[in-house]
């Protein structure tokens, strides 16, 4: 197992994208973990509150109190980009997390059964992929209310079918192979012929999904904290700080446009970096376990 | 071929039905008191201590088969209930802003299509060559910049900087015209009825309005088109029909047009199709940000606002038309690849 991660991180770092790829990941990982020393929460108890240095509405530039300037409302925007690395990962793995577990049960149980519970699991699966993403999630908020968790469970709700239509798919493939037959015809029970040699060997196009949708799942979640759906008020979070600016870089008032350049930039880049993480990183990996290209 | 067209049209009615049971399931979270938004077609209904008979009337207290059947027959009936946050019908609602919303996606679903395929076979045509890693820079911008960033930054240069882009979908004096008694709406298309009006500066200012939104859409679907493209294109240009015709010495650009990207269109097509329904779920961010009054900045609307009547319409009417494009899609998927058909 040791061995194989070894190699597969020795073809990352051979490939220039891909290793850059693989660098900001850890990089956004490190900030995530180390946030309370790079940021220092002013409460404790309510680290991702970002503080506020002061009531005006008007953003103020970059200073050495607040390096990236702060925002409408005077928050400050280092910090919130810093803890927002923790949110952006917390409703990444949490929602594929149990998306994937979903997606792991219904594909295996539909694959490996296969006849009429084959069919009626993937009709299920049709009718929840009659909506469009984004459109399943907002009517799922609109219901609950608004707020992070309610996020979570909508983006959950209507993300499990790729998955399971990917692990179907695998595994279909998979149950074909001679191993899964003569584990059959050895008479090994059904749960250990699926964890044991079906899994394993369907779990690689899994991998390269997650991948790119750790950037895609924190970045649905910031559009929707964007549109006033996600985080409330003042909670670390890049979708949030971008909608703050909105009303500045664009002020018909006939101001210079340019003199709240701080407010977009920073949060802009934080997402967009960390999206082209995810993204190499996944790239290089379907190229090390696309088969066709080991030959 | 027709057998697969006519057991595709069959299952039609079964997604209906199982699309409408899932939507009225997540209704199950609301009292009967805020349902009743979904049922009310004016407001004045509701005077003189009439909610508790509505309530009755239609079931709201009952159990949950029950409702779904009252409701059913009120959808059915085009009954879609009120609109909170527009003060509105729903069904006025949609009737007036999903050809504005069509309008657009429409617009940005053509160059899409073209550009993106162009690309993408320019990209594998130039295989590893310095176009190959620009187109692919190029896409990974297009993966990693989420649409609110890239409307914001649009709005930000062309209209905050430049003042030459307005958000809306018209002036106030054009929507003066658009929605005066002597402008007939042919087709609910800003930019087509100008033109059918023979008024030409309102075609202008329609378009003018829709530069940003398409940009932001289009942008963000060009990449994806692009690497599907480019990767079922190296694809057929290692089949070994491709060698054969190396071998007969055709010159390279017929091998590349009429061998090799005839066989790459096959996923390109669905994908633009599967893109094309993507792209209705992405309007909802794009026209909030220009403040486009179609469906998607509708849906932003009542969610915010609590406007469940509003948002169950929007609802139905995604459901109904991604149902309608996925058999579109397969249907001509089938049509261009016979695998698919006889196997």
């Amino acid at each position: 197992m040791m061995e194989g991660f070894l190699k597969i991180l020795k073809k990352i770092a051979k490939n220039p994208t891909s290793l850059a790829g693989l660098l900001l990941v850890l990089f956004f990982v490190i900030v995530a973990i180390f946030a309370p020393i790079i940021a220092h929460p002013e409460y404790p108890d309510t680290p991702y509150q970002m503080p506020q240095s002061g009531w005006s509405s008007i953003p103020q530039p970059p200073s050495w109190q607040n390096p990236f300037g702060t925002s409408e409302g005077q928050y400050d925007i280092y910090y919130g980009i810093i803890w927002g690395t923790r949110t952006a990962f917390k409703i990444g793995i949490v929602v594929i997390g149990l998306a994937l577990i979903i997606g792991l049960f219904v594909g295996t149980m539909a694959a490996y059964f296969g006849g009429w519970i084959d069919e009626v699991l993937m009709r299920i699966t049709d009718i929840f992929l009659a909506f469009p993403f984004l459109v399943g999630v907002i009517v799922i908020i609109t219901m609950l209310g608004p707020g992070l968790t309610h996020v979570m469970w909508a983006l959950v709700l209507f993300y499990w079918m790729g998955y399971a239509r990917l692990i179907r798919g695998s595994v279909l493939e998979v149950k074909e192979n001679d191993y899964v037959m003569a584990g059959r015809a050895l008479g090994t029970p059904g749960y250990k012929i699926i964890t044991r040699h079906i899994l394993p060997n369907a779990i690689f196009p899994i991998i390269i999904q997650v991948s790119m949708d750790m950037a895609t799942i924190p970045l649905t979640a910031a559009a929707l904290s964007f549109l006033g759906l996600g985080s409330p008020v003042g909670y670390a979070d890049w979708g949030q700080l971008v909608s703050f600016s909105r009303n500045w870089i664009i002020s018909s008032s006939g101001g210079n446009p340019f003199a709240y350049w701080y407010t977009i930039t920073f949060p802009s880049l934080a997402i967009i970096l960390y999206a082209m993480g995810w993204n190499l990183l996944g790239d290089a990996l379907r190229d090390i376990f696309d088969p066709r290209m080991l030959v | 071929m027709a057998s697969f067209i006519i057991r595709r049209i069959l299952l039609l009615p079964v997604t209906l039905l199982g699309l409408t049971f899932l939507i009225f399931f997540f209704t199950s979270f609301l009292s009967p008191y805020q349902l009743l938004s979904a049922y009310v077609q004016d407001p004045r209904q509701l005077q003189g201590g009439n909610v508790e008979k509505l309530i009755d009337k239609y079931g709201l207290r009952e159990n949950f088969m029950i409702r779904y059947g009252k409701w059913l027959g009120q959808i059915s009936h085009g009954n879609l209930g009120w609109s909170l946050s527009l003060n509105e019908p729903v069904s006025v609602v949609i009737e007036q802003r999903f050809p504005a919303t069509l309008e657009l996606t429409i617009y940005a679903i053509i160059p899409v299509i073209f550009v993106g395929i162009w690309l993408g076979v320019v990209a594998s045509v130039h295989h590893n060559g310095v176009i190959d890693q620009i187109l692919r820079v190029f896409a990974l911008l297009g993966y990693s910049i989420p649409a609110f960033v890239l409307g914001l930054l649009i709005l930000f240069i062309f209209y905050g900087v430049l003042g030459w882009l307005p958000p809306g979908r018209l002036d106030q004096w054009a929507q003066m015209i658009f929605f005066s008694k002597n402008f007939h709406h042919y087709t609910g298309l800003a930019t087509i009825d100008a033109l059918l009006n023979g008024n030409i500066p309102i075609f202008l200012d329609a378009l003018k309005h829709l530069i940003s939104p398409i940009l932001t859409l289009s942008y963000l679907s060009w990449a994806g088109l692009l690497r599907i493209t480019r990767s079922s294109m190296l694809e057929s240009l290692g089949q070994d029909y491709i060698r054969t015709a190396r071998a007969k010495g055709l010159s390279e650009k017929m091998i590349v047009n009429k061998h090799a990207r005839r066989n790459a269109l096959i996923p390109a097509t669905t994908v633009a199709g599967l893109m094309f329904i993507g792209m209705l779920g992405g309007v909802i961010i794009t026209e909030t940000i220009f403040n486009y009054p179609g469906i998607g900045s509708f849906a932003a609307q009542a969610a915010t606002q609590f406007d469940y009547a509003g948002i169950l319409g929007v609802a139905l009417v995604y459901g109904l038309v991604t149902i309608i494009g996925n058999l579109i899609v397969d249907i001509s998927y089938a049509m261009i690849d016979p695998r698919v058909r006889l196997g």
